[in-house]
């Protein structure tokens, strides 16, 4: 701090309240409608503070769901969405990992060719090959699976350039002392790097945590059964009615719960949520 | 144990770069070998050649009767000190001590056994448990010696295990790895580019430069009788005087020879001396004092015991055996 | 490039090998049959197809609706980028200023991170909802007849809104981290030379955070590109009379509703080249700030 103004500092303080309630205010409003009952939202105002319907509203939604929009209930979507975030978390760390690994310390022919190959997913997002990448995976037969809903997003430049990072910062004498302790490239891998790279895998985990829970495009199009709707791409089938207005306080309800699991994990880690942030970009 | 034979050794990397040339010495059962010489003389190559951390391009390495060159570092039977220790951070010492016994398949009473034996010699028994970050400098260092010692090897490496500690404790832990040596009497080759550690620790010492060997000899001799102008340069401190003959016309032999090197402590203030020094610089050292200055445009460093003032000139002489004489062109020692 | 390896040959190659099955199978193999498809035109039946050049990219650049896309694409990822950054400067600036309560803002305004987009999408949809919402509501108020279902201009704000929403924290996380980067001592010394605060931000501050800033573009484009899929899908749809339907958006419509896969692929070529050139720009900055 350069000098003491204190009217500068009250108007910092204005600015970062104001910034906290804006960034909240829609989550507030949709905590609010998740606690009222169906009539409160028809006489056209919306209720600014909570109803007595929460644990009603929840439990229902939980349990049974709005069997009215096609959906399951919203803990089976959310179960399902578990499945696929950590697949896709576990799995990315766990391709990336070793294939950095092998580019880091081995010299073979091709290398670069490999490299450049891992590299270039960072230029194919989902997005720019939608049509094409869904007729492979209903050609291998994966629609409708968990294995459909978190393979095909398991490769990842980013995690695999992250440990490369990792590993090339680690002492070259490290791998030397092992190779003249006797450990060969499993061993050195297993004993050695792996528990280097926990509080970096820890990291990596709640970014890719995230990202596979937020995942819409990618199961909205593999899934067509209900049986593996995921909350994220479900929560649209629910505001969706053909005729009349949604169930507001039910959708509500399920977005809160689907961005309960992400939301805690910042919060409670927010610590490797910031390291992982920050490295992932690097 | 056992001995260490380097026959034509040398090493080109894939770009063309020569790194260390046709190296030939046989070290012997229990020897203390230190490689020293600038960086970049390839001192460290060559240990790492030995240690087979570096592949071998020409030549051969034998530990024993055994030619190593393609043989794994772990089957080497050798074990290594680094310079930054190479603990592994997330093991204990005792884990950190006893992971290459492990992975040798060593039984755990044994690993226990020598585990226990190398804290005792090394006063670290009371760090087993703590993890290498919760120590200081001397204690890793120690730690990585300990590595080194439950091996049991052939041979000890060390590459310039020393150069991370500060003075104080640098001059304790090279008494201590002396010590230790003569003790366990295992052959050693150690790195250094200290020429004060090379000279208390070496039973012979190699001197290195642009990847050849310059000298091989004991300290003693290669103090004595340096086999060329780098190696008068590079070990003793101050370093040698190493003097255009033109500049010292009346020395005797100086006809004969490009280059006279004549050590600062071999001079003497002589009223009749045949050296006239004026005096540009002078260092107080406590008990004695460095006197530097010039005769005839050539640099001229003295110890001098007496007192001397800036600008004073001084006649200086030497014994005839105190002066080296070496060949202008190829820094060579002329006999 | 590490001093010592492991001169296995084999090995390398096993542990590759999931990376790169999954790399070929899902990303190289579709991104080539969207190249080849791109260049084909199927028939009204889907059985033959036939190469047509670029025929399929002429059309999509004769096409008045794909035209609209690109505006509406620019004008989308333009506003999200300054609308999520300004503001994230902003509460970033206020931050860095604070001592104590700096850990507890940033706890309570980094959270957004974690919401899916399509729940971003959902939330600001109910509280623009014309019926029931709450800001509409207030607006009305003021006089704003607020209907994002009938007015272009409306929808365009609340997509805007509800994508930069999103991207606040993300912003603001950096811009802490580039504002901690800078050195106290850079200020103090303009202090000393007599600049005020507001100077001082503009002279030295806003200079120097400019690596986060161009850094923070790139990355920004791209979210507001490709990932606001589902903040679309979930509130306009790409309407009302496309004033919403951005390129990734329309590349989905025309291949799965539409079923027109040349077009689509072609648009999805024209996205490849955009990542492509965006990705390059993005590494020149990271070579940059190695040096910097």
């Amino acid at each position: 701090m350069i000098e003491n103004r204190p009217g500068l500092n009250a108007l910092a303080h204005l600015v970062l309240i104001l910034g906290v309630v804006v960034v909240a205010l829609p989550v507030w409003v949709a905590f609010v409608a998740s606690t009222h009952g169906p009539t409160d939202f028809m006489s056209g105002t919306v209720p600014m503070w909570p109803g007595p319907h929460l644990v009603e509203n929840y439990a229902k939604m939980l349990d049974t769901g709005l069997s009215t929009s096609g959906t399951p209930p919203v803990g089976w979507m959310m179960f399902n969405s578990l499945v696929m975030a950590l697949s896709i978390a576990l799995g990315k760390i766990a391709i990336s990992i070793l294939s950095a690994f092998a580019i880091v310390y081995f010299r073979f022919p091709l290398r670069g060719l490999a490299f450049w190959c891992i590299f270039v997913t960072l230029m194919l997002p989902v997005e720019v090959r939608i049509v094409p990448t869904f007729q492979v995976v209903a050609g291998l037969g994966l629609l409708n699976s968990y294995a459909g809903l978190s393979i095909p997003l398991i490769a990842s430049a980013t995690a695999t350039f992250l440990f490369r990072q990792v590993f090339l910062t680690m002492p070259d004498e490290l791998v030397e002392a092992a190779r003249i302790d006797g450990a060969g490239p499993m061993k050195f891998f297993r004993d050695i790097l792996l528990p280097l790279s926990r509080t970096n895998m820890a990291a990596l985990f709640v970014i890719l945590f995230i990202y596979g829970w937020n995942q819409y495009l990618w199961p909205l199009l593999v899934t067509t059964s209900s049986d593996y709707y995921t909350i994220v791409a479900g929560i649209k089938r629910l505001a969706d009615v053909v005729d009349g207005l949604p169930q507001w306080h039910l959708v509500m309800a399920t977005a809160v719960l689907a961005m309960l699991p992400p939301v805690a994990v910042v919060i409670f880690m927010q610590k490797l949520f910031v390291k992982g942030l920050v490295e992932t970009e690097k | 144990m056992a001995s260490i034979t380097l026959d034509n050794l040398g090493k080109v990397y894939p770009g063309g770069t020569r790194a260390v040339g046709d190296v030939n010495m046989q070290i012997a059962d229990g020897e203390f070998i230190v490689l020293v010489g600038p960086s970049g003389c390839g001192k460290s190559t060559l240990l790492r050649m030995v240690a087979g951390l570096e592949s071998i391009t020409e030549g051969e390495v034998r530990i024993g009767d055994r030619v190593v060159n393609t043989v794994e570092p772990a089957d080497r039977d050798i074990a290594m000190v680094f310079q930054n220790y190479a603990l592994y951070p997330h093991m204990s010492v005792r884990q950190n001590l006893a992971y290459g016994l492990k992975n040798r398949g060593t039984s755990k009473a044994e690993i226990t056994r020598r585990v226990d034996e190398a804290a005792e010699i090394l006063q670290i028994g009371q760090f087993l448990d703590r993890k290498p970050r919760a120590l200081s400098g001397g204690q890793r260092q120690r730690v990585a010696m300990g590595r080194a010692i439950v091996r049991e090897p052939a041979a000890f490496l060390f590459d310039e295990p020393l150069s991370n500690l500060d003075a104080k404790l640098r001059v304790a832990m090279r008494l201590e790895i002396k010590e230790l040596q003569r003790r366990l009497r295992t052959t050693s080759l150690y790195v250094t580019h200290d020429q004060l550690e090379a000279m208390t620790l070496a039973d012979r010492l190699v001197v290195l430069n642009g990847g050849q060997v310059e000298q091989i000899g004991t300290p003693l001799e290669v103090y004595r009788n340096p086999a060329s102008t780098f190696v008068a340069g590079f070990i003793g401190s101050p370093a040698m005087n190493l003097i255009p003959s033109r500049a010292v016309p009346h020395l005797p032999g100086s006809a004969h020879a490009g280059i006279i090197g004549i050590r600062p402590e071999d001079l003497a203030v002589d009223p009749d001396g045949p050296i006239e020094m004026q005096v540009r610089a002078v260092e107080e050292l406590g008990a004695q004092r460095l006197v530097h200055g010039h005769t005839n445009g050539a640099d001229l460093t003295i110890t001098l015991g007496s007192h001397a003032d800036l600008h004073d000139t001084l006649r200086l002489s030497a014994q005839p055996e105190a002066l080296h004489r070496f060949d202008e062109k190829t820094g060579k020692r002329l006999a | 490039m590490k001093r010592t390896i492991f001169s296995n040959q084999l090995l390398p190659w096993l542990l590759l090998a999931p990376q790169l099955a999954i790399t070929f199978i899902f990303f190289l193999w579709p991104a080539g049959q969207a190249i080849k498809q791109s260049f084909l035109r199927e028939d009204a039946f889907g059985i033959n197809s036939s190469f047509v050049g670029l025929a399929n990219f002429t059309a999509l650049l004769d096409s008045p609706e794909y035209l609209n896309s690109l505006k509406v694409t620019a004008v989308f990822a333009i506003s999200v980028t300054v609308v999520s950054m300004g503001v994230a400067l902003l509460l970033a600036v206020a931050v860095d200023r604070m001592l104590k309560s700096s850990r507890t803002y940033t706890t309570l305004l980094v959270w957004p991170y974690a919401v899916a987009p399509a729940v971003a999408g959902i939330l600001w949809w109910f509280i623009f909802n014309p019926t029931v919402g709450v800001m509409p509501y207030v607006l009305e108020v003021i006089g704003y007849d607020w209907n994002h279902i009938s007015s272009k201009t409306d929808a365009m704000i609340l997509v805007v809104i509800a994508s930069a929403w999103k991207q606040i924290s993300y912003n603001f996380l950096f811009f802490v981290a580039g504002l901690q980067a800078i050195p106290a001592s850079m200020r103090e010394a303009a202090a000393i030379d007599g600049a005020g605060p507001v100077r001082r931000f503009f002279d030295i501050t806003f200079p120097l955070l400019s690596p986060t800033t161009f850094f923070l573009l790139v990355v920004n484009i791209v979210y507001s590109m490709f990932e606001t899929f589902a903040v679309i899908d979930a509130t306009t749809e790409g309407g009302p009379a496309q004033a919403t339907n951005i390129m990734v958006y329309k590349v989905y419509f025309d291949g799965f509703i539409g079923q027109n896969l040349g077009s689509s692929a072609a648009q999805s070529v024209i996205l490849m080249l955009i990542v492509i050139s965006l990705t390059v720009i993005q590494f020149r900055w990271v070579e940059k700030k190695v040096e910097y």
